[in-house]
């Protein structure tokens, strides 16, 4: 049995309070081990997000307790979470969030001159399969071409963590196959533990766990015998 | 009710409050500086106006030697004068009993009974003289300050050879001397030198003047023709020994008012529109930022049929609302401080009263500035709404392109990081923000150093006139012209180590219908102490033969070198000189000529007199002269120049350092306007690609670097442009300033530009910090859900 990289009890937050307070998370509890390829499903407003931006320490709990590793990320200060994203966690969200100024090549160096063992910019971009586009701005990019650039600079520093939200959510189904590619090829070669959000279901055969959630808490948890390859899904 | 469009302006406005609070406070400086120096500049008129009207100021002076009363009633009898007064007017050395050096004083009878004619004095305190009581007399104020004194003090005088001891009845100030300094002087010295005031018959017996008088002040007509007036005193007065009448303009005290009144207005046309420019481009970025946020509504509010010129309006009084914020404060600031600065020249010149000056319509003229300003930066951002059309606007823009610039294509960007290469391409993909920025920060710089400088420009002038041309520790002036054995003398006198002659005669200079009153002065060749310096402060050989002539002059008098010129002495001997001008050199201030002192003595037919002499001495021995000085009836006065010079020192440095202060306040209030704008619309720009950094892994302190590094690369780029701007405007107003009797040289240190180029990093730096708070509520999460 691997390790548990994610594990939290009873996890819990509430936005706002009395009358107009909204629970997002209701006291969650689950376990998923290193190097596990998991998606989370829910329709909007269940709590995927909520969760996954306290697993990537971008927001604080309620209540409840939430670890990474030996690491109590409930019980971190800010700072130390501004460590943990930049040591150990990879972001890809919907939207990208490249910066338009830099070319996809600097935009990897962004994460690589912080980290501390990374890869170098144009190995991460050549396993998204990017290496003859790397000198291109944003702007000259597909979606797509946009997307795996954010996913190159998400694993470029060699993270623990994968957290996507919705990475296919903007492109279609064509160019989010090469997306999920890319991200379970990841997986695959470097054992990354990737957490992708996602309301799309049919991706979820790609991973080997499947988190539901609903009214802020998991409701379902099902593990794949049979995984797909990407290239096999479609929506 | 309200329309819904000005229910958006207000919450707009409150949402914005602390960048229109920016642009208002750089608006308010120009409105507030214009409001300062107009009024103090009218104030200055309209006091010194009333002054003079009140209190008699005459319109003609002259000096003679000695003439009869009785001439006075055929003065009177010249058409267009309305007025007379006529009186004794002599020097004094003062011996005051706790200062070792003496001091000298300008004594002026006042009639026996009564006030003067013309001149009239405002007593500050204290009774007329009594004129059986022989030593009574009136001093003015600043001496009197300067000193302590309080009626019912005495000090004692030498006059006509002979020691007194006079006594303070009373203090007073004269239209006369609003401005006071020894003959031939620029700067005033309080404690050494001092008006007195004492009834003719006593004064007239002292210097055996009995039924005489040697200076006449005459009241005319509006109307009437001054200089037939000035004429025909001058051919009456001539058999006395007259020196020639002279106007108002020649009159020192008035026409050192009149220069700093040039300053003032110099500086009017200079400081305001730096202020409402860098306002109106304020406008310009806050608004068109605005506007490109507000894309999508504009959109809508044209699709829903809104008009393109109401919504463009909307905008515009947006700007309007900034710039009657900024009105209302500079407004206050105004009417403040202009009270403030009127009452500080109020006292530097000496004015019994101050009317100051606060007319509604610069009040209305200042807001009509800023407005306009504020529309003309608001008009380039609004054009944009004009153009948009609905279906585009409500498309989200197309998303921001970049190229590579000179560092990529030189591949020189993977040297650097990847800070300073967002920061590179941003500026070059928004050039005309970057330039517009850049120039804002530049023209704080320059205000700085337009406004410090002038503090260099007198110190190099006293470096000039105090260490280079007259080194002297004092001069004496002689009662009698001194022979070459009397030179003898003065160099025996006790601690004297060298000791220079000088001969001074007043004198009128004529080429053909040009004709001005100077100074010619004597000295000699080779002379140590007190020599003719040029614009380089290096000594001017005089000339063998002939005139040594100030450019200015040559330019009055339409001379050029080697013309023949008629010199008119006004020393009352009526002699006439042919001289010619045989060099033509630079100087700082003053019209005065200058000769070889033996080649003038020649020219006068005289063997080798002179006037008095420059020395040195052992300062060890400084009492034992002085005590001489004060005794010896054949000194008519000594300058104590060091001394003089600390007191100069004193009186500027006040005033400049309030000038510092104030330009240091409205240059950081321009670099806070300018670096604030222009980093909130960064961040509004940049916020979600900040917040993905912070995302990353990027620590506060690394994201605000990012965010910092193009303000400090354009401030880095600004502070030379602005040492150019300092610079050009130095000279503007150098040369604004520049007046017959004075020019002021540009002279700039280093330590000026340094403390300029310091004061605005500063003021950029502590801008940028305030911003760089916001960082910190970057919200993280937020940020990442919306597309652009």
């Amino acid at each position: 049995m691997n390790e548990i990289a994610f594990r939290t009890e009873k996890l819990t937050k509430i936005y706002g309070s009395g009358d107009t307070a909204v629970h997002a998370l209701r006291g969650v509890n689950l376990s998923i081990p290193s190097g596990d390829m998991a998606v989370l499903l829910g329709h909007s407003g269940s709590g995927k997000s909520t969760l996954v931006n306290i697993l990537g320490g971008l927001d604080s709990a309620t209540s409840g307790k939430a670890w990474f590793l030996d690491n109590e990320l409930t019980a971190m200060s800010e700072k130390q979470l501004t460590q943990y994203r930049r040591l150990h966690v990879g972001f890809v969200f919907q939207f990208y969030n490249l910066v338009p100024s830099l070319t996809a090549r600097e935009n990897v160096a962004l994460v690589t001159e912080i980290a501390k063992d990374p890869m170098p910019a144009e190995e991460a971009l050549e396993r998204v399969g990017l290496t003859p586009r790397m000198n291109h701005f944003p702007s000259q990019l597909s979606g797509g071409e946009q997307q795996r650039v954010a996913i190159a600079r998400a694993i470029a520093k060699r993270p623990n963590i994968l957290l996507c939200d919705e990475p296919t959510g903007a492109l279609d189904s064509e160019t989010g196959i090469t997306v999920l590619e890319a991200l379970t090829q990841i997986n695959k070669e470097l054992g990354t533990t990737t957490l992708i959000i996602t309301h799309n279901a049919d991706i979820q055969r790609i991973a080997h766990r499947v988190l539901f959630m609903a009214d802020g808490q998991i409701v379902n948890e099902t593990i794949n015998k049979k995984r797909l390859n990407p290239s096999e899904v479609s929506w | 009710m309200v329309k819904p469009l000005d229910i958006k302006l207000l919450r707009d406005f409150r949402r914005l409050w602390a960048q229109a609070l920016a642009i208002a406070l750089v608006a308010a400086a120009g409105v507030g500086t214009m409001l300062v120096i107009v009024g103090t500049y009218r104030s200055l008129i309209e006091t010194r106006q009333a002054y003079y009207e009140r209190y008699d100021f005459a319109d003609i002076f002259a000096n003679s030697v000695r003439s009869p009363n009785r001439l006075l009633d055929n003065i009177l009898s010249i058409n267009g004068v309305i007025r007379a007064d006529i009186r004794i007017q002599e020097s004094a050395i003062l011996d005051i009993p706790y200062m070792s050096d003496p001091a000298s004083a300008k004594i002026i009878s006042i009639p026996d009974r009564g006030e003067p004619n013309l001149n009239r004095l405002f007593l500050v305190k204290g009774h007329l003289p009594n004129v059986e009581k022989n030593n009574e007399i009136i001093i003015s104020q600043a001496f009197a300050n300067a000193h302590y004194f309080k009626p019912g003090d005495s000090f004692f005088a030498i006059m006509g050879g002979v020691k007194r001891k006079l006594v303070i009845s009373a203090i007073a100030l004269s239209p006369e001397f609003i401005y006071t300094v020894r003959e031939g002087e620029m700067f005033p010295d309080d404690k050494r030198f001092g008006i007195i005031w004492m009834r003719y018959s006593n004064l007239a017996s002292a210097y055996n003047l009995n039924g005489a008088f040697n200076f006449i002040s005459l009241k005319t007509d509006i109307n009437s023709n001054q200089s037939e007036i000035i004429d025909k005193l001058d051919s009456l007065l001539k058999p006395y020994g007259g020196t020639g009448a002279y106007d108002r303009n020649e009159q020192s005290s008035h026409a050192y008012i009149d220069s700093e009144l040039t300053g003032l207005k110099a500086m009017s046309y200079v400081l305001p529109p730096i202020f409402l420019l860098v306002a109106a481009f304020l406008v310009n970025m806050t608004l068109a930022r605005l506007i490109a946020l507000e894309r999508e509504q504009i959109g809508l509010l044209k699709a829903i049929g809104y008009k393109s010129s109401t919504i463009a309006y909307h905008y515009m009084k947006l700007s309007l609302l900034i710039a009657s914020v900024g009105i209302i404060f500079g407004w206050i600031y105004g009417a403040l401080a202009g009270r403030g600065m009127a009452q500080i020249y109020a006292q530097f010149f000496k004015f019994p009263f101050l009317l100051f000056q606060d007319r509604a319509d610069i009040y209305a003229i200042s807001a009509f500035a800023a407005l306009i300003a504020a529309l003309f930066g608001a008009l380039q951002a609004v054009k944009t709404t004009i153009r948009l059309s609905p279906a585009i606007a409500m498309s989200p823009p197309a998303p921001p392109v970049y190229r590579q610039f000179f560092l990529d294509k030189l591949g020189l960007s993977k040297y650097f990081s990847q800070g300073i290469v967002m920061a590179t391409r941003n500026l070059t993909r928004r050039p005309i923000r970057a330039i517009l920025t850049t120039l804002g920060i530049s023209l704080a710089t320059g205000l700085l150093i337009a406004g410090i400088f002038i503090n260099d420009s007198i110190e190099y002038m006293i470096e000039a006139s105090y260490y280079r041309a007259d080194r002297q520790q004092a001069s004496i002036v002689s009662a009698k012209p001194l022979t070459p054995s009397a030179m003898q003398e003065v160099k025996r006198l006790p601690g004297v180590i060298m000791a220079e002659p000088f001969r001074i005669v007043p004198v009128k200079i004529i080429n053909g219908i040009h004709q001005k009153r100077t100074i010619l002065t004597g000295k000699p060749n080779g002379a140590d102490l007190s020599r003719v310096i040029d614009l380089d402060l290096n000594p001017i050989k005089l000339p063998q033969y002939g005139v040594a002539m100030p450019q200015m002059l040559a330019d009055i008098l339409d001379i050029k070198i080697s013309d023949y010129i008629e010199v008119e002495l006004l020393d009352g001997s009526d002699k006439k000189l042919k001289l010619q001008v045989s060099q033509i050199i630079q100087q700082f201030m003053g019209l005065g000529v200058y000769m070889e002192i033996s080649s003038l003595n020649k020219a006068l037919g005289e063997s080798s007199l002179s006037n008095g002499a420059n020395i040195s001495f052992d300062s060890n021995k400084t009492d034992e002269l002085f005590l001489i000085v004060k005794t010896t009836p054949a000194i008519a006065g000594i300058t104590l120049l060091r001394k003089s010079l600390q007191m100069l020192r004193q009186t500027f440095g006040e005033s400049i350092g309030i000038m510092r202060d104030v330009m240091v306040v409205l240059a950081t209030i321009i670099v806070f306007g300018v670096v604030y704008n222009s980093m909130r619309i960064q961040l509004s720009e940049r916020a979600r690609e900040l917040a993905s950094l912070r995302v990353l892994g990027f620590t506060k302190r690394e994201v605000s670097i990012i965010l910092l590094s193009e303000i400090f690369i354009l401030t880095m780029l600004a502070i030379p442009i602005g040492l150019l701007f300092g610079y050009s405007w130095a000279g503007l107003l150098a040369h604004e300033y520049q007046t017959e009797l004075f020019r002021m040289p540009l002279i700039i240190e280093r330590s000026t530009y340094g403390f300029s180029a310091l004061i605005v990093f500063i003021a950029m730096l502590i801008s940028a910090f305030i911003v760089q708070r916001r960082i910190s509520k970057l919200d993280l999460i937020a940020v990442l859900k919306t597309r652009d």
